[in-house]
């Protein structure tokens, strides 16, 4: 029976024994209709829906249906298993996919976008990379990036080096861009030494569609795992609106700066570390400070999630200090204002947490930019009740770093020093003007 | 050629009309629907034909795609990150919404009860997503027109593509103004058996849309598309007719090309016994480069220069079906051509019913007929090009050829200026076809209702009656609603009446107009802001209503300034008309002296020849009266 109807519409379902797929003939206010019976997504309950010969789906209400009459049972779709191969040796780049829309199949009846990133499948899609790489690809898991964890982070970080393991020049990994900068920030704190890039890549327009950007993410993303030299995690994703170049950025550098354009990733108090041209099928490298390939690959990936995320604004309450203390929470980052502020009231709060040995590191919501305690007194209060600024860290990697750190050490003045330690370049100590974006008021003014 | 007898030929007709709405702002976001022509900045995109479940390509979509081209937005004030591509669509638009529902409730349809947004691939480049937007919101229904009964089929609503602005080999360029603009679509059921007829429906259909006075006017707001068979025949589907009067005769020209199709494949299959497989063993492309190595052909002598290469292949027992006129200037053979420079890319194909030709001598075809082995019964077809070109283009003549034997090869074609119309892509198959999944579901409810009762169009008969208690005459009234700018000239009414008669404004839309088209005048670039512009100033007394054909009909041929233009022709003042007719009867004295009264038309003729379109005759004719009292007579 249905899975996708309820209430009226499925007790007229029932009435006329008919199901999802069956093609009816419906008689309504004189008018006959002919249509397969759709899988509901309506928010009504009287709501049948139909798709006509045309392809259109339109809906129809029970309630004024006058007549229906089976004309041909539908077919029970088989849903073909994709089957999960072993990854061949002589790959030399493995794609690992971990869900999201960068290369999923839509389901034309329903609408529903499925995954769909078996080796034949990616190829079928974008017969180019042959021309680019030996490709194999793996679906570890097909999770939305809103629903991702730091235990899928660690399976990733181990799939990785296993790729990278068995020959691999590089290694690309699929993921929803959501929540893609948080496990860019694990894996490059896990995984801490590597044979070939990683490259975290997704898509901000699904690939169902023929405007899709997953197309070039995913195509320069593999020439850049299998020739880029450098190697660490990165993020490839568009750099501009247009379908020109993507840009590599370092994991734990980039953020998405936008909901819904294809360059919403955007390096942040850094410049990327290349340009990929998509036409031309070249990588441009930007700099030449990138950590260079290593002889084996050692992974690392420990979190411990008893931390938080604290955005402060004006009004709030240091009660919520004593709440997550409670919680048991061990480490706690600072999203404060400007050059990284609360309220002084916050003074005693984080007194006492620090002194409990829990670490507060202070981050900046202004995102761009580097903290500085010292320029106010505010700022010099809170460092004696033991925060400790974070420099240009962005609040999401400090916190996943935080983790990682937390994972490793308890002792609250090592988890300071190594928050502290620049690992993978999470740390820029020099910032230089261009690492602003700048509006285009100018063109849009006053056309 | 004479006319076919339609009946006979089981000729069926269905339209679709497409009709830009006049909403506030967009489908599927905040922008407003105006055209606009200023860009503030530009995208390069490709698109790229994504996978059905089955793995099978939409072959209208792969077509698109294998032409490889780039695509270039330029972005005006009115377009956001939505038609960009960059942002989800926003809810649909009630108002079109509304619009679109009062119309299929007068067209007798019957609405959906949730209207469910569509994806239909596109993927010419026309909508940035590769998609156009669209959703049915009723279904049946009928249009009566002359007593006949002429069935709906679908109402849709939809989003209007991006214009083009110029298309060259390698990219396309669009301007993102009309992207995303409401259009109504009306499908009728094939039940027109005429090419008249179909212009009457389609009339019929246009005047019921202006009656909301919701749609835009104007070149490109309403579009035609045809879907004609006859007997035997396939629907062939023609798109973007923009003038109604052309319809008629692209339904002749379309019926009589698929007749002519039917005559060749029974000429071929029935008289001349040629088999598919007959032709498949002839298709033998040969390389005829040499024979053409001092060729005095220029087209021929330009491409081998660039290192082109000659191909030819004999069809067997085709003799005349590549001349075989189809329709008034097009031939099978040309036919066949446009496949070719669609599908492949080369500029066409010579064939043996018109060679010798185009500088190639009859020296050269007689070599060609002897290395292709060609006799007097069979035909052959010459291509000139870069091999893999060449490959493509041999490959889509083979295939077109053959269809020859089955009849007529589903299609769409594009109507011309001159009411013929060539091959535009083969038609695209149900794959393209899928949710919009980023809009729920939007159920027709009472505030839809309420809304669309706003939008009610009103019936011709009452709309006449209105037209006549304003003061038209009954011919004007008629006029008036049987034209586009019905609702111009209600918006002109609402802002200028009553100071501006209601019938004076109704002449200059239509009477005046037809008087500078019928002097050879260009009609097309008096816009609906010039004659709103007329008006106007007849509303501020700046000028008289007699001078406006002639300001129309200067502006028509000169294409002057219209600011500057009206200046020659503005109104005089009462004094310095009165200051004319004395200098005229000053000049005239003695004639007064000499005739009295009878004297008064040549002081009318003088003065008019003076303020002739600046002052009416009848002001004239007053104050001359008035002012030759003063003078005495004999």
């Amino acid at each position: 029976m249905s899975e996708t109807y309820a209430g009226k519409a499925l007790d007229f379902l029932k009435k006329f024994n008919l199901q999802e797929g069956d093609t009816i003939e419906l008689t309504k206010n004189g008018l006959i209709l002919k249509g397969i019976i759709m899988p509901s997504y309506s928010s009504s309950d009287d709501i049948l829906v139909i798709k006509l010969d045309n392809g259109y789906n339109i809906g129809i209400s029970v309630d004024s249906i006058s007549e229906v009459k089976l004309i041909k049972r539908g077919e029970k779709r088989e849903e073909k298993k994709t089957e999960e191969k072993a990854v061949k040796d002589k790959s030399e780049v493995i794609i690992i996919s971990t869900g999201g829309t960068i290369v999923s199949k839509i389901e034309y009846d329903t609408g529903a976008v499925r995954p769909a990133l078996t080796t034949e499948e990616i190829l079928k899609f974008m017969p180019e990379i042959n021309e680019i790489a030996k490709i194999d690809a793996k679906v570890l898991f097909s999770i939305l990036s809103e629903n991702m964890k730091p235990e899928y982070w660690i399976k990733i970080a181990n799939e990785v080096k296993n790729a990278l393991d068995k020959g691999a020049k590089g290694v690309v990994v699929a993921h929803g861009t959501d929540t893609m900068a948080y496990t860019a920030s694990a894996l490059a704190f896990s995984l801490k030494s590597l044979t070939g890039p990683v490259v975290m890549v997704g898509s901000q327009r699904s690939s169902d569609r023929p405007s899709s950007d997953a197309p070039i993410n995913l195509l320069t993303s593999v020439l850049v795992a299998k020739d880029a030299p450098f190697a660490e995690v990165t993020v490839n994703m568009h750099g501009e609106s247009s379908d020109t170049y993507t840009l590599v950025h370092r994991g734990v550098k980039v953020r998405k700066m936008h909901t819904s354009r294809r360059d919403a990733f955007q390096s942040v108090n850094d410049i990327p570390l290349a340009k990929v041209y998509y036409r031309e099928r070249k990588i441009e490298i930007l700099r030449d400070d990138y950590i260079r390939k290593k002889d084996a690959n050692e992974v690392d990936a420990k979190f411990d999630p008893n931390v938080f995320l604290l955005k402060y604004y004006p009004g709030l309450s240091p009660d919520i200090i004593d709440y997550l203390m409670n919680k048991g929470v061990k480490g706690i980052i600072v999203e404060g204002t400007g050059l990284g502020h609360t309220s002084s009231e916050f003074y005693n709060a984080f007194k006492k947490a620090t002194k409990d040995g829990i670490f507060v590191g202070m981050t900046s919501q202004c995102l761009f930019g580097r903290v500085n305690m010292n320029v106010y007194t505010t700022g010099r209060l809170l460092q004696e009740a033991g925060v400790v600024p974070l420099e240009d860290m962005l609040p999401e990697t400090a916190l996943v770093k935080l983790m990682w750190v937390l994972a490793h050490e308890t002792d609250l003045d090592k988890v300071k020093e190594l928050m502290l330690t620049n690992f993978v370049g999470e740390i820029n100590p020099i910032h230089v003007p261009e690492m602003y974006p700048r509006w285009y008021h100018d063109r849009i003014r006053l056309q | 050629m004479t006319e076919l007898d339609y009946s006979k030929l089981g000729l069926k007709v269905g339209l679709e009309i497409h009709q830009q709405l006049n909403t506030s702002h967009k489908l599927f976001c905040n922008c407003d629907t105006s055209l606009n022509e200023t860009f503030h900045a530009s995208l390069e995109r490709y698109l790229r034909p994504s996978f059905s479940e089955l793995g099978e390509v939409d072959i209208a979509a792969l077509f698109e795609w294998q032409k490889g081209k780039k695509y270039v937005y330029k972005l005006p004030k009115n377009s956001c990150l939505v038609e960009c591509d960059e942002e989800p669509p926003h809810l649909i638009n009630e108002e079109a919404l509304g619009i679109v529902t009062a119309i299929a409730l007068s067209l007798h349809s019957t609405l959906v009860d949730e209207v469910y947004v569509m994806r239909k691939t596109v993927i010419d480049g026309s909508n940035t997503s590769g998609f156009q937007r669209t959703a049915i919101i009723a279904l049946g229904g009928y249009i009566e027109v002359d007593g006949n009964k002429i069935g709906i089929q679908t109402i849709a609503l939809e989003e209007d593509a991006s214009r083009k602005i110029s298309d060259n080999k390698d990219e396309i360029v669009y301007n993102l103004d009309r992207l995303g603009v409401p259009l109504i679509e009306i499908s009728t059921a094939p039940d027109i058996h005429t090419p008249e007829q179909a212009e009457k429906v389609a009339f019929a259909i246009g005047q019921l849309l202006r009656m909301t006075g919701k749609v835009k006017r104007g070149i490109g707001t309403i579009r035609q598309d045809l879907n004609v068979s006859i007997q035997g025949g396939v629907k062939t589907e023609i798109k973007g007719v923009q003038r109604l009067e052309l319809v008629p005769e692209i339904i002749r020209n379309e019926a009589r090309r698929q007749y002519e199709l039917l005559k060749i494949k029974e000429e071929l299959t029935q008289r001349r016994g040629v088999t598919k497989e007959l032709i498949l063993e002839n298709y033998k492309p040969t390389d005829l480069t040499s024979i053409f190595a001092s060729t005095n052909s220029r087209l021929v002598k330009k491409e081998l220069e660039k290192g082109a290469l000659v191909y030819g292949v004999k069809i067997p027992k085709f003799r005349g079906i590549f001349g075989w006129e189809l329709m008034k200037n097009r031939r099978f053979g040309t036919e066949v051509a446009d496949y070719v420079r669609v599908l492949s890319g080369l500029g066409g194909l010579f064939h043996s019913d018109e060679l010798p030709n185009y500088g190639i001598s009859k020296e050269e075809v007689d070599k060609v007929k002897k290395a292709l082995n060609v006799s007097e019964e069979d035909a052959f077809v010459l291509v000139v090009g870069d091999k893999a070109r060449l490959q493509l283009a041999l490959d889509t003549i083979r295939d077109r050829i053959l269809h020859a034997l089955e009849g007529i090869p589903k299609e769409t074609r594009a109507a011309l200026e001159d009411g013929t119309t060539k091959f535009m892509r083969p038609q695209p198959g149900s794959a393209r076809m899928y949710p919009e999944t980023d809009i729920p579901p939007r159920k027709i409810d009472s505030k839809i209702i309420e809304l669309a009762k706003n939008f009610m169009p009103e019936k011709p008969e009452i709309k006449l009656k209105k037209f006549m208690d304003l003061g038209l005459s009954k011919e004007l009234a008629t006029a008036m609603l049987n034209s586009t700018k019905i609702d111009l000239f209600e918006e002109l009414v609402n802002k200028y009446s009553p100071k501006v008669s209601p019938s004076v404004i109704a002449s200059v839309l239509e009477v005046n107009l037809k008087y500078v088209k019928s002097k050879g005048g260009d009609i097309s670039i008096i816009t609906d802001d010039v004659l709103e512009y007329m008006i106007k100033l007849l509303y501020e007394d700046k000028i008289s209503k007699d001078s406006i054909p002639e300001i129309l009909l200067e502006y028509s041929l000169t294409k002057e300034d219209i600011n500057k233009l009206v200046e020659k022709y503005s109104k005089i003042s009462d004094e310095q008309l009165e200051k004319i007719v004395d200098q005229v009867i000053q000049e005239n004295i003695r004639i007064i002296e000499e005739k009295g009264d009878k004297a008064f038309n040549v002081i009318m003729g003088k003065v008019m020849s003076k303020v002739r379109g600046k002052v009416e005759g009848k002001k004239v004719a007053e104050i001359i009266s008035k002012r030759m009292k003063n003078y005495p007579r004999s």
